[in-house]
């Protein structure tokens, strides 16, 4: 087998004095779409700022193809991880194609401006995005789905190996969650991007992902496929609710309350 | 399909628009001299038959009018772009070069001078600018080293607090001396700290510019970081900024800038608010643009001003000081009342 293009090994990691996580150990293969799921305070995001290198790890190792992050500047590690945020407060009125022209920056030298093939980049990563047709308006006046595309698009640009995506769809309509998870989809497919993800819903989890990592308490309670993961019993224990699964028409599976107050 | 032109900064349009606003700065650097309560004989200005000492109009005209424009215009195009940058690394617009506690620093550097009586020039070096500089320093190695985490970064609701704890403090250590002081001492801190550009010779000049060149060039050559930095740091640190560098080059760059023209012009407030303001309506906020747009702009902005300050009262001179604070409030509250889109 291929070494792992990330490999986090005996990793720990604390905000002040409160650890959030616990001695994590995971490889990722390349090519591979994983979902990370888990309650909330279960230090999901947390471990996609470790895998993404914008946190650096109290002890332990991260490694992309065997080398640590931290022997990697910053501009190297920015060509091969990148990692995307789930909201995106803006204070200045960049517009849409000025954010995703950002995306090149780990390529450019200081005093510089993007050439041709920047832009060509660009254009394509925009496309694929389905936002150039708003390239000029204010970041800061589109709404969240296109927001969430936007910042999609510039971490394309930065033509990178791995992706990190912080709930890129926990604030969106169900089209815009779709539409989202179809962008990452073909990503993957067509360029065989590694795409990590935090999710919310188990679901879209199941149906889009081919691993999926779920965390309790800043540990990994299972991770493995879809079927191995979303047991009635692991859910129950992690989350502490009641649950039946369910299966969608694809056979994928649904969780489904199991008990509901209703009068 | 949609139009392929994603109208981004080339070259040519760079150029253009640097260069108009170059051409600004060039036609009030020239006419502005000619304005003020005396009228200036241009042509007997600058003949070479009647000797320098005699010539009243080369007098008023370089002894007088030619330096105080240049100093206004280094110290507009300082706080213009400190401003700017201090806004891209606090991510807040409503930021300005003075939020951090340089220039209450500076200030209370120049009334300890002031009010220890220290004489005019030391070794042909003039005291009071350079306690004004100390005491910049002073407040800023104060106020980073206060919020500087373990890992070296600079949190900005840290820095804004132990910026604004700084001014209150200084401020209060200005009033206490000021108190103390007798009546000559006391004239000489009220001016100082209304801000003027009135004293000042060649010599002063040429010794501030090489820090401004530097500031300049050192704070255009992370520009685009910057830009970056206003986005949100970890979003920046994933598209490959140098998080620590990049704030530690920055702060220190603006505040360096800042401290050199406040130790000269005393703190000549809401320049450093306004002009980047102005500019990024007019260019963008890419820093790459209005980075160098604000110097050009900043520079024309307090020379008006000043022009201003040196007329409207003549043959009073007012500081100028005033005159922008009078326009700077004004603009605040429209800052703070404009719709946000």
């Amino acid at each position: 087998m291929n070494q792992p293009i990330i490999q986090v090994k005996n990793t720990t990691f604390s905000y002040d004095q409160a650890p959030v996580l616990h001695s994590i150990s995971i490889d990722i293969p390349v090519g591979q779409f994983i979902g990370v799921i888990g309650p909330n305070g279960s230090g999901k995001s947390t471990l996609l700022k470790l895998l993404g290198g914008v946190l650096t790890a109290g002890s332990g190792n991260l490694l992309f193809n065997g080398t640590d992050y931290l022997n990697k500047n910053r501009k190297q590690l920015a060509r091969s991880i990148t990692w995307v945020a789930q909201d995106h407060p803006m204070v200045f009125p960049f517009k849409v194609s000025e954010i995703v022209l950002m995306g090149r920056h780990p390529y450019l030298s200081p005093f510089t401006f993007e050439g041709e093939e920047d832009i060509d980049i660009v254009r394509s990563a925009m496309e694929r995005t389905q936002t150039l047709q708003f390239a000029h308006r204010s970041f800061n006046e589109i709404s969240g789905g296109e927001k969430q595309r936007v910042m999609i698009a510039g971490a394309i640009a930065q033509e990178p190996e791995v992706m990190i995506l912080d709930e890129p769809t926990s604030a969106l309509d169900i089209k815009y969650q779709i539409q989202i998870l179809n962008i990452l989809k073909e990503l993957n497919a067509d360029k065989n991007v590694t795409v990590i993800l935090a999710m919310h819903d188990l679901h879209l989890a199941a149906k889009f992902c081919d691993r999926l990592i779920l965390l309790d308490h800043g540990q990994v309670f299972q991770d493995g496929s879809p079927e191995e993961v979303l047991k009635k019993e692991h859910i129950e224990k992690v989350y502490g609710v009641e649950v039946h699964l369910i299966r969608d028409h694809d056979g994928k599976i649904m969780i489904s309350p199991g008990t509901l107050c209703t009068q | 399909m949609h139009t392929m032109n994603l109208n981004l900064i080339n070259r040519k349009h760079y150029v253009t628009t640097i260069g108009l606003f170059f051409l600004l700065f060039l036609a009030i650097l020239l006419i502005t001299p000619m304005i003020g309560p005396t009228e200036i004989d241009l042509g007997k200005a600058l003949s070479k038959d009647i000797p320098f000492s005699d010539n009243v109009d080369a007098n008023i005209l370089f002894l007088a009018r030619v330096p105080r424009i240049f100093l206004a215009a280094l110290t507009g195009a300082a706080l213009s772009v400190a401003g700017a940058v201090f806004q891209s690394l606090l991510r807040n617009d409503l930021a300005a070069p003075f939020t951090l506690g340089v220039s209450s620093g500076a200030a209370l550097g120049a009334v300890i001078a002031i009010s220890l009586g220290l004489s005019y020039t030391v070794l042909g070096i003039p005291t009071v600018p350079i306690a004004a500089f100390l005491g910049a320093l002073g407040a800023i190695t104060l106020v980073f080293s206060l919020a500087r985490t373990r890992s070296g970064e600079f949190p900005t609701t840290v820095l804004l607090l132990a910026g604004v704890t700084a001014n209150f403090f200084f401020a209060a250590m200005v009033m206490f001396i000021h108190y103390l002081s007798d009546f000559t001492q006391s004239f000489r801190i009220v001016r100082w700290l209304m801000g003027g550009l009135d004293i000042t010779d060649y010599k002063t000049l040429l010794s501030i510019c090489p820090m401004i060149v530097i500031g300049f060039v050192t704070l255009m050559f992370i520009s685009r970081d910057l830009n970056l930095m206003s986005t949100g740091i970890q979003s920046a640190m994933s598209r490959g900024v140098d998080i620590v560098r990049t704030q530690k080059i920055g702060f220190l760059m603006a505040s360096l800038l800042t401290g050199t023209v406040v130790a000269v012009s005393g703190p000549i407030g809401f320049v450093g608010l306004i002009v980047p303001h102005i500019i990024r309506l007019m260019v963008g906020p890419d820093l790459r643009l209005l980075l160098p747009a604000s110097i050009f702009f900043g520079a024309s902005f307090l020379v008006l001003c000043d022009t201003v300050a040196r007329t409207i009262i003549a043959p009073t001179e007012i500081p100028v000081g005033i005159i922008t604070a009078m326009l700077g409030g004004p603009f605040f509250v429209w800052l703070l009342k404009r719709p946000k889109t």
